[in-house]
């Protein structure tokens, strides 16, 4: 087998004295989509801002392959897509004016390849029109046309598909294993019941949360 | 809508090329297209300005004489404010919309963007004051003399309090009701700003030369370029983290 792209070594997380997860280890492959389950209130979003390197409120190592990410921050930041509960979209923006920020944040992407993104996610026609106009589920979408244009391997996705209709979703679980396909890796949180079930291997934190 | 082909995955590269420029030219060109679409944000700032110096000769004396020796130092305490004013915002329609946390995870240098960002705002809010002020220190009787020094101080100073403000804007970032506590944060770093200021423009007005307290500001505004962009990132990341 591969070498792991991300390790995950005896991550220990407190809030509010409470333990959220203690003694979590995980080694996480290229080609591996994971999913990390939970009740509300379970740590889910908080795992992923840590293993993002948002929040630095944990004890433990998170390894990117193989050197730890605080060394290595910029290059793992280079390497990570991370998709929030804020959809990371500017309301007085156009969708295209959103994702050409995001090409200028991250210089892998190819600012030609916005338009067939917008077309991927089904935003066709709505390219010139503010945000703040857009539908809750048409703002999620504009934040997923980077996952069409971006080429890093790791996807961090919390709660990807809130608010995002049926025939959306069904393409987008479609993309995750194309992502996959291709050595790419996938973290995500979500609700909905996934069609590719078989494919993907599940962290449960219920079981991991101590009192 | 399936058939979309994905792009092929970066190679692990160690070294991409470093492009400063490019990121920090995206930024200001992004923060003024907001500041545009935004036009309140733009007009509060001025409106604020020229409320408080127009509610001063009412309220002490329409005096020539008083208002005159009151002049520099009426205009830049408002100039002072009403970038505190505006600085609250600076950092807060990022973080509720979640573009902030984009900004701290992308490869590029954060101080970049956060120096592109103050830039920007210095430009929407410290610029356009330093134009009206000559306006509002005529009708307070500035002598003609006086308005070289105003506008010059004011040109040097104004991006000094934007760059110190914004470290206050970024440590309360986080919190609910930052505003009281920007001003507590930031007003006591603004003390030097607003005594070299004032004596510039007073030195202006009685024919001494100005250049020790224009250089006395060029150090603090060299001083904050350097700086305040490295603090301003990590009271980002402590926000964001929290």
């Amino acid at each position: 087998m591969a070498d792991p792209l991300l390790q995950v070594v005896d991550l220990f997380c407190e809030r509010d004295d409470r333990v959220l997860f203690e003694h979590l280890s995980f080694n996480v492959f290229p080609g591996e989509i994971l999913q990390v389950e939970g009740q509300n209130g379970s740590g889910k979003t908080t795992l992923l801002r840590i293993l993002s390197g948002l929040s630095r409120h944990y004890e433990g190592d998170i390894l990117w392959r193989g050197t730890s990410v605080t060394d290595s921050a910029d290059v793992f930041r280079r390497e990570l897509l991370y998709f929030g509960h804020q959809a990371g979209v500017k309301a007085v923006l156009t969708p295209e004016e959103n994702l050409a920020w995001y090409a200028a944040l991250d210089s892998g992407i190819d600012l030609k390849q916005i338009p067939k993104a917008l077309h991927a996610v089904g935003l066709t026609g709505f390219e010139d029109v503010p945000c703040h106009m857009l539908s809750a589920g048409q703002n999620r979408r504009v934040s997923l046309a980077r996952l069409y244009i971006s080429r890093a391997p790791l996807w961090i996705l919390d709660e990807p598909f809130t608010a995002i209709d049926k025939k959306g979703v069904a393409t987008k679980e479609a993309l995750l294993l194309e992502h996959a396909s291709r050595g790419g890796t996938v973290l995500l949180t979500t609700h909905h019941e996934l069609d590719l079930s078989r494919h993907v291997r599940r962290i449960n934190l219920d079981e991991l949360s101590g009192t | 809508m399936s058939e979309t082909k994905l792009q092929p995955l970066a190679v692990a590269q160690h070294e991409t090329e470093y492009r400063p420029g490019r990121i920090f030219v995206a930024t200001l060109k992004r923060e003024l297209q907001l500041a545009l679409r935004r036009r309140s944000d733009l007009v509060n700032p001025l409106i604020f300005f020229l409320m408080v110096a127009t509610l001063f000769p009412l309220g002490v004396s329409p005096e020539p004489t008083i208002l005159m020796t009151l002049a520099p130092g009426v205009v830049w305490v408002a100039a002072l404010l009403s970038t505190l004013l505006a600085m609250d915002g600076l950092f807060r329609s990022d973080y509720e919309d979640g573009s902030l946390e984009q900004i701290l995870l992308s490869p590029q240098p954060l101080f970049i963007v956060v120096l592109g960002k103050v830039i920007a705002h210095w430009m929407i809010t410290g610029l356009p004051l330093t134009l009206m002020a000559p306006l509002i220190a005529v009708m307070l009787f500035l002598p003609a003399e006086g308005m070289s020094g105003l506008v010059l101080s004011l040109l040097i100073g104004t991006p000094t309090l934007s760059l110190v403000g914004a470290i206050g804007a970024a440590l309360t970032v986080g919190l609910r009701k930052g505003g009281v506590l920007i001003s507590l944060l930031v007003l006591p770093l603004y003390i030097p700003v607003l005594i070299f200021g004032t004596a510039a423009v007073d030195a202006a007005v009685t024919g001494l030369p100005l250049a020790g307290h224009l250089a006395l500001l060029g150090a603090l505004l060299a001083l904050g370029v350097a700086l305040a962009p490295i603090a301003i990132a990590a009271a980002l990341r402590i926000s964001v983290s929290g």
